[in-house]
């Protein structure tokens, strides 16, 4: 008889943005992944398994950090989960192309004491930029296994988990000296090391938190504040109160530590490439690269309309609409609403989801892939003079301009914004950036009122709509988040090749994340407005949605809009292009051009506009609502955005029809 | 070789001139970020790109730094003139 005993092993990928950390993670679990949150914060948490030979590595992929600071939320969920889970194994990523920097790192994960492996990735790009590593010397001066990789190849993967499996193995931890310390601030340690009782509940080691306490680390002192008893406190921050510059000098031993090692370890075999620096002069320069921006957004939009869009329609006419008709039929003899519960409700709601993702597929796919190969940090850096004209930084531009296919990663994507008010901001202003679903829109109305002058109008309204953001990105700077720090400070990272396999899970997981999450709250809502809409009358104009709208038709009468207009909007809740069908079954209209000739029937031109203003600026949708609740934690914030967006589109458009009544445009 | 002991902001430097970083000012997080990122008082940097308007590049311990208009007035370094 044969036992099987599986053992498992809890590692943790710690490392620094633009080490190739993710690439790594796809490499070891493939599609045995999951995306979810660090509880309580807006840091994605992703978890993975790697199997061989009965033995579980239950991967967690930290958050990519510089230090173990508690700098941004990423830093401290890193620093938490290392300090306080205590993994097995600890797999430091490393850039071998800028090893000193990464060194930092690596050093204040040695401090943690617990068994490390370094997975030194990336080497065909430190040869490349003509530095050759030594890896058996980094190995013995580090005094932990060293595995070299190029992950995005794969190569090295296997040697990374023989090492991983050998160090769970033995157990042993990093013996590395102490860091050498003038004697002031070494005085400041002892003296804070009599000053804080031995019996702590607190699950750090005990000299790492002395260090990081000399530091200035706010969180930990706030930490140690609720455990140590009253009579230690006065010593413990009279031992704080001095320590003015201990924090550059401690930083300033682990570099000089990480620089003696890199000079040991790394030499330069020719000078760096000049493609590379080609590449940035272009891409970098001030009109240049404007321009080059401008072309790889274009290219995005490019795709999306001759690609994204027409797979969109396919699956809406194919999928939903092929579906409802053979449903229709199949169903003939059951009463209306159950039908209608399925092919509108039902269908309707799941298929707005489905027919999204190839637009949303595409647009994680280019997200991915501009942040794979450098490109993303050389756009922020382009773009922060223009951001900073509304109170914004160059980071917030790329979020903002996916959010012209679709919202939602717009929100999500404001991730990549370290600084929290700034994060925060992006995300509120966001759900103005006109959407994919909202042009669709714009093009039906200016098409049926403006004729030949259609297109400049659709131009005229989305300058319109960003102006009203810009206006409120910088209320909300200003006024709400007057005085919060949000510093540009970035590394360039090296151009990189992508890595297929790499990229396109990343998409998927990302896809797969919208799909579940999002999907079931379009469901839901979905149904609500089709309960709305069908009962307790015959058709939408007795049900509960019409009165509804009804009870609108004061509001919507200072803006030219009766009360089709005011259910057509409230249904775009749905999803924004909901809009369309809604107006198509209230003026039982069947098609774009008898929709347009009896869109004419019941708006004048002014009341046209004004309901193109209302739609472009309305409450965001609901997958848009729910992803900026998930990205703030907070009813309140997501209350706000919704607030405002309320009393901003009403205002825009009642301004709009106003005015353009007194320039003879409504009757 | 001249080391002038005259500290300016690094905005001021132009591309391909080195100095050797003398204080840093500004937020804690500011501060903290530019030492974890290897910006320490005593590091040699380099100013890769300053177009005198909008964000700077610098070279600090063989990576690239940008960092913003107004940062990088909050970082001085002592300017090392190598063609006086």
């Amino acid at each position: 008889m044969t036992t099987t005993t599986v053992s498992t092993l809890k590692v943790a990928l710690a490392g620094a943005p633009n080490t190739g950390k993710s690439t790594v993670f796809n490499a070891l679990t493939g599609l045995r992944q999951h995306t979810g949150n660090w509880p309580g914060k807006t840091v994605e948490r992703k978890t993975g398994v790697h199997r061989r030979n009965g033995t579980v590595f239950s991967l967690v992929d930290l958050p990519g950090s510089y230090s173990l600071s508690a700098n941004s939320v990423e830093e401290e969920a890193a620093r938490d989960f290392l300090a306080t889970e205590r993994p097995d194994v600890v797999v430091a990523v490393v850039d071998a192309s800028s090893l000193e920097r990464n060194l930092y790192l690596v050093r204040e994960l040695l401090e943690l004491r617990l068994p490390t492996v370094i997975a030194l990735n990336m080497m065909d790009v430190a040869r490349s930029a003509g530095l050759e590593v030594d890896v058996e010397r980094l190995e013995s001066a580090l005094g932990v296994p060293v595995v070299a990789l190029v992950a995005r190849q794969g190569k090295g993967i296997d040697e990374l988990v023989d090492a991983i499996e050998q160090a769970a193995k033995t157990g042993a931890t990093p013996d590395i000296a102490r860091l050498p310390l003038e004697p002031d601030t070494a005085m400041l340690l002892d003296a804070l090391d009599q000053a804080v009782p031995l019996s702590l509940d607190l699950p750090y080691p005990r000299e790492w938190l002395l260090v990081k306490l000399l530091e200035g680390d706010r969180a930990l002192a706030k930490a140690l504040k609720t455990e140590v008893p009253p009579e230690a406190r006065p010593d413990i921050e009279a031992a704080l109160r001095h320590r003015d510059g201990a924090a550059i000098e401690i930083a300033g031993a682990r570099y000089d530590w990480a620089a003696a090692i890199y000079h040991q370890t790394v030499r330069r075999e020719r000078s760096e490439s000049s493609l590379a620096k080609r590449a940035d002069h272009l891409l970098m320069h001030p009109l240049g690269g404007v321009l080059a921006f401008v072309a790889v957004v274009f290219g995005i939009y490019w795709l999306m309309f001759s690609v994204a869009a027409p797979m969109q329609r396919f699956l809406d006419d194919k999928l939903v609409g092929g579906s409802t008709t053979r449903l229709e039929s199949a169903l003939a003899g059951w009463p209306h609403w159950s039908t209608s519960l399925l092919t509108n409700g039902i269908i309707g709601g799941v298929g707005t989801v489905l027919t999204f993702i190839p637009i949303l597929a595409l647009l994680f796919l280019a997200l991915t892939v501009l942040e794979d190969i450098g490109y993303m940090a050389r756009a922020a850096f382009v773009m922060d003079r223009f951001m900073n004209l509304i109170g914004l930084r160059g980071k917030s531009f790329l979020p903002l301009f996916v959010g012209w296919g679709c919202n939602v990663p717009a929100i999500s994507g404001s991730r990549i914004i370290e600084s929290p008010s700034a994060r925060l901001t992006t995300i509120l202003v966001a759900p103005l950036v006109p959407c994919s679903a909202r042009m669709v829109v714009i093009a039906l109305f200016t098409a049926a009122f403006f004729g030949s002058a259609a297109a400049f109008v659709a131009w005229g309204m989305v300058m319109v709509n960003l102006a009203v953001l810009a206006i409120v990105a910088l209320l909300i700077s200003r006024l709400l988040f007057r005085g919060h720090e949000s510093s540009f400070v970035m590394e360039l990272p090296r151009y990189h090749v992508p890595n297929l396999r790499s990229v396109l899970l990343t998409t998927l997981t990302r896809l797969r994340h919208f799909v579940t999450l999002t999907g079931t709250v379009i469901l839901g809502v979905s149904l609500v407005v089709w309960a709305l809409s069908t009962f307790p009358g015959s058709g939408i104009e007795q049900s509960f949605l019409g009165h509804i709208g009804r009870g609108l038709a004061p509001l919507g009468s200072l803006m030219g809009l009766d009360w089709r207009a005011m259910v057509a909007l409230l249904t775009s809740f749905v999803a924004k292009e909901q809009t369309i069908a809604t107006f198509g079954v209230l003026l039982g209209s069947n098609g774009d051009s008898s929709l347009r000739t009896s869109l004419a029937g019941i708006m004048t031109p002014a009341a046209a506009l004004s309901f193109i203003a209302l739609q472009m600026l309305f409450i965001p949708c609901a997958a848009s609502t729910v992803t900026l609740f998930r990205e703030t934690r907070s009813w309140r914030w997501t209350a706000f955005a919704v607030g405002y967006m309320l009393v901003v589109s009403f205002g825009v458009a009642i301004l709009i029809y106003q005015t353009a009544r007194l320039f003879g445009l409504g009757v | 070789m001249n080391i002038t002991e005259l500290a300016v902001p690094v905005g001021s430097l132009k591309p391909g001139e080195t100095g050797t970083i003398v204080a840093l000012s500004g937020g804690r997080s500011f501060r903290a970020r530019c030492l974890a990122l290897g910006c320490i008082p005593g590091t040699t940097i380099e100013m890769e790109r300053n177009s005198g308007h909008g964000p700077i590049v610098l070279v600090v311990r063989g990576v690239r730094l940008a960092l913003g208009r107004g940062e990088s007035m909050r970082l001085t370094v002592a300017p090392r003139y190598s063609h006086l």
